[in-house]
């Protein structure tokens, strides 16, 4: 990846060093530090610094969907009115049940659909439940809808920093 | 699964502090001593229930250039196409779905022009329309799943 001007070197390592996952110890900071040569100051100021930025959106555990019973994954598309989108794209981002919420551009004829958000639940019918509390809350600035359920992982290597510094 | 582990995927999927001892506050709310919390994380990591614990980066911050794109592969040709598809080290996540557009891959790339040449090599490989569906805005907001 390029280099980004918000990230040194050492930013770098703590990345690398932490995208698997983070040491899972009473002082995890310090076993970083430890590995990295760096004092565990450091590996703080960095990490928050980074939290503060937005580079980090925070540190936490990522629950697999599946294993948690959230069996149905849909990704609901709507067609919604430009001049209100920005007005109700946080709204939808905001739902609970809502992972994901972006606008995308159309691509007519194929494609009318502007608003993407993605709805887990433990079955296609609490799904759909959840399409309609968004429904609702669009009201008549939406125009068109569609749901499209995932029924096969065909890739999933995730991103990746690479190791060598470019 | 039991009622500590479901707590702790609730409070830990909210986030831990930089700080000396970011386990603590966690382990004392849950009542449990820190290295059974921990033993805890590691055994929901080794059975899969949690994939990762640890920075969850926000992968515009480090440069790259991101988007979604779909294909429309012939029932008869989606595994080959599937495997056209993920040949290429720039997909990162690929996922069938039901709909007359199957196919729905994100492309990562270290470069922004490198999106276009990607999609364009994809359409001449596979002969599929490919649409490309960039982020515009998103409207983010904190995952917050509940065990079942």
């Amino acid at each position: 990846m390029q280099r980004d001007p918000l990230l040194d070197a050492i930013d770098r390592d703590l990345i690398v060093a932490t995208q698997s996952g983070l040491p899972l110890a009473a002082r995890p900071y310090e076993v970083l530090a430890g590995q990295l040569g760096l004092s565990s100051a450091e590996v703080m100021a960095r990490l928050q610094r980074m939290l503060d930025a937005g580079i980090i959106r925070r540190i936490a555990a990522v629950p697999n969907h599946y294993a948690l019973g959230y069996r149905a994954n849909g990704m609901s598309v709507w067609d919604v009115d430009d001049a209100a989108i920005d007005a109700l794209g946080p709204r939808v981002g905001a739902l609970e049940f809502v992972t994901h919420c972006y606008r995308r551009p159309r691509r007519l004829p194929a494609w009318p659909y502007n608003l993407f958000a993605m709805v887990h639940a433990a079955t296609r019918e609490a799904v759909q439940q959840r399409i309609d509390e968004i429904a609702a809350l669009l009201g008549e600035a939406c125009r068109n809808r569609d749901v499209l359920y995932s029924t096969r992982i065909l890739k999933k290597s995730g991103l990746r920093l690479k190791t060598q510094r470019s | 699964m039991d009622d500590l582990d479901r707590g702790i995927i609730d409070r830990l999927q909210r986030g831990i502090a930089v700080c000396e001892q970011p386990f603590a506050p966690f382990a004392l709310e849950l009542g449990v001593g820190e290295e059974e919390l921990l033993e805890r994380i590691r055994r929901l990591l080794e059975e899969g229930v949690l994939t990762r614990f640890g920075p969850m980066f926000n992968a515009d911050a480090f440069g790259g250039a991101f988007t979604l794109a779909a294909l429309s592969a012939p029932e008869a040709d989606f595994e080959r196409i599937t495997a056209l598809v993920n040949a290429h080290p720039e997909v990162a996540h690929n996922y069938r779905r039901e709909h007359a557009l199957n196919m729905w891959f994100v492309l990562a790339t270290e470069r922004p022009e490198e999106i276009a040449s990607v999609l364009e090599a994809i359409e001449r490989e596979t002969g599929c329309e490919v649409f490309d569906f960039p982020k515009l805005d998103e409207y983010f907001i904190e995952l917050q799943l509940v065990p079942h």
